[in-house]
């Protein structure tokens, strides 16, 4: 069964459409990404996913319960299974807490406070590669890389089914992203969770992700399989961005498709395809408002799609 | 042979902690050409913040300058007064920093900010306006006339990142110290950034110093790498040698493990295991040589030379040393 289906899902503040219809599922055990400029809505629909921003229509059905317009009480028997990885990973953990009762705060906060929380820390440092003694420690002690590890093993001590996770890599030298999306991996393969990641780095998203979703606007423009759409982007957009990811060989000459202008304000949202405006290969079509359209699990939102082999 | 801007010799410098002293930078040995774009590359703690802020003397109270010569034109920085120092800044060496979120006034329009840092200039201030305007059309912020009243929060990230450039250009300066500016960017912006400095660096013919470690980025915008680890240059040349032919473990293993390389989906990526040394506490003998898969018995007690190894390539590193290796 779908673990996460997301259905039209729409968030608005005052008159800002910031998302304006989302849809994707997510089976167990899968990774999907999302992907797409600053202000496409990505953040946004993890927090309305978890309950942490508002969502005025649509739905989200987790293990086959609708949980959109939740309250804070039926929320938080939920948050046992669905855990987040915040962005900021130095920021999101409290100053003056010790990484023990850090991890173990979700304990706590469920009422299990009868488990062995010592022990408890201990297994968790030791599932994220941190030794022991880091227990002891607070925040400011932790390298970036270090407090992101701790940020996992928080998000994974009440034994999640789903992870979300804001830019779990973002900040981070190579050697020591390439060590956490390993632990990632194999935490994945050990466990069968369910993520859900944000990200705008495409070659991370490539060795992660399953599936990915491509957003602008607010809402989904394209979306499959992660190597199909590496091997095949069929929206301009997803072009664009994929081109725009450069290669550590000084000999690579792309050839890159500039991305026109900034992103549109949310405020005045253009006519017909909302990205006509900034796309190299608009055409009068264009003006009329393309649907979502699904063609072997490859969805697309575009009146002008590349075409196949066109991106090589 | 280009003639050189700025010329960093045997640079030493500390921090005295309560721990004792801190050896940040160790022999730094590079140069920058006149209108060359120097990449430096490094990890955090690498030393890559200490080495801008000891170029523009802009250092913590606890920094000490334990030896070595910062020379810019031919003229050594470090005992420079601070009045003289402060009137290179922003005037000869400008520099844009990491995060576009922070670089601005929040309570101040970017006009007035840009007339602010044309203190120097003799100009009226309609002048100085209207080389503001121009500036920011040259960055390619669109209607520069209107938005010079507006304040940071009403332009996007990458906009005010291009901002910070074109102030940091105002002054046509011989040196640009750029230090991550395109690591609080998307990948869109990032390159739209990259490219608007190559083209700027054209246009006014500057120096830029490039800080990242974003190695796809070094690859695509600069004519030659510094590579640093723990506080010391390990290995520098010309870009393509430094990617397709490098000579020091750690910079092979950095490359290897950029994703970027990998275009198959791989289960596991790969990293360098271990961790950095403590600056404190230094190890004897090549300070990579804990996380090295190819140390030699020679590398536990003796530190390797940065040798030229061909012309412009220079590596620390005693596999290149045939009669040791050997």
């Amino acid at each position: 069964m779908t673990l996460l289906d997301v259905k039209n899902l729409h968030t608005s503040y005052g008159k800002v459409d910031v998302l304006a219809g989302v849809s994707f599922e997510v089976e167990p055990g899968e990774t999907y990404a999302l992907v797409g400029e600053s202000g496409s809505g990505k953040t946004t629909v993890i927090r309305a996913i978890a309950g942490l921003a508002p969502a005025q229509q649509g739905s989200v059905k987790f293990d086959g319960r609708e949980i959109r317009g939740a309250s804070e009480r039926e929320l938080r028997p939920l948050r046992k299974d669905i855990a987040m990885m915040f962005q900021d990973p130095v920021g999101s953990l409290s100053p003056r807490l010790t990484i023990r009762s850090l991890i173990t705060e979700p304990y706590r906060i469920q009422g299990m406070r009868q488990r062995d929380l010592d022990a408890e820390a201990k297994r968790l440092l030791e599932m994220v590669n941190l030794p022991a003694h880091f227990a002891d420690r607070y925040p400011y002690q932790l390298s970036g890389g270090q407090a992101r590890r701790v940020g996992v093993a928080r998000a994974l001590a009440l034994e999640p089914k789903l992870i979300l996770a804001d830019e779990p890599t973002a900040g981070l030298d190579v050697s020591v992203q390439g060590e956490l999306l390993n632990l990632m991996n194999d935490l994945r393969e050990r466990l069968g969770l369910a993520m859900v990641i944000i990200t705008h780095n495409l070659n991370v998203v490539r060795h992660v992700a399953d599936r990915m979703g491509i957003m602008y606007l607010g809402r989904l423009v394209e979306e499959g399989d992660t190597e199909t759409i590496f091997a095949d982007p069929r929206h301009p957009y997803t072009h664009c961005l994929l081109s725009a990811n450069p290669e550590p060989d000084p000999d690579a000459r792309l050839e890159r498709i500039a991305l026109k202008g900034e992103p549109p304000s949310l405020l005045k949202r253009p006519q017909g395809c909302e990205f006509r405006e900034r796309c190299p290969f608009a055409k009068p079509i264009c003006t009329t408002v393309p649907p979502w359209e699904v063609e072997n699990g490859h969805g697309l939102r575009c009146l002008s799609p590349m075409k196949a082999g066109q991106a090589a | 042979m280009s003639d050189t801007l700025l010329q960093i010799d045997n640079l030493g410098v500390d921090y005295e902690t309560a721990r004792g002293d801190l050896k940040a930078l160790r022999d730094i040995t590079f140069d920058v050409n006149r209108g060359e774009i120097v990449g430096i590359v490094g990890e955090s703690g690498c030393g890559k913040s200490t080495l801008i802020s000891s170029i523009l003397r802009l250092t913590a109270p606890n920094t000490r300058f334990r030896q070595g010569e910062i020379r810019f034109k031919g003229q050594d920085l470090l005992p420079l007064s601070e009045r003289r120092m402060r009137a290179l800044r922003g005037e000869d060496i400008s520099i844009v920093f990491q995060d576009p979120m922070q670089t601005h006034n929040p309570v101040l329009t970017i006009g007035q900010q840009m007339l602010d840092i044309q203190h120097r200039s003799k100009a009226s201030k309609a002048e100085k306006r209207a080389r503001a305007a121009k500036m920011l059309g040259a960055v390619g912020i669109p209607d520069p006339e209107a938005r010079l009243d507006q304040f940071p929060h009403e332009f996007s990230g990458g906009m005010r990142q291009r901002i910070a450039i074109a102030m940091a250009l105002m002054s046509e300066p011989d040196l640009l110290i750029a230090d991550e500016p395109t690591t609080a960017l998307d990948a869109t912006l990032e390159v739209q950034i990259i490219e608007r400095l190559q083209e700027l660096q054209q246009q006014f013919d500057c120096a830029i110093l490039f800080i990242s470690h974003h190695l796809g980025v070094i690859a695509e915008l600069c004519d030659r790498v510094v590579v640093m680890y723990a506080g010391a240059v390990i290995e520098s040349g010309d870009v393509r040698e430094i990617f397709h032919n490098p000579k020091h473990p750690y910079t092979r293993r950095l490359i290897d493990c950029d994703p970027g390389h990998i275009k198959t989906r791989a289960r596991v990526l790969p990293t360098i295991p271990g961790e950095v040394p403590d600056l404190a506490n230094l190890p004897e003998g090549c300070i990579f040589r804990d996380r090295c898969d190819q140390a030699l018995p020679c590398c536990a007690h003796q530190v390797p030379p940065l040798t030229q190894l061909q012309e412009g390539h220079r590596a620390a590193c005693w596999l290149n040393h045939e009669e040791v290796s050997a």
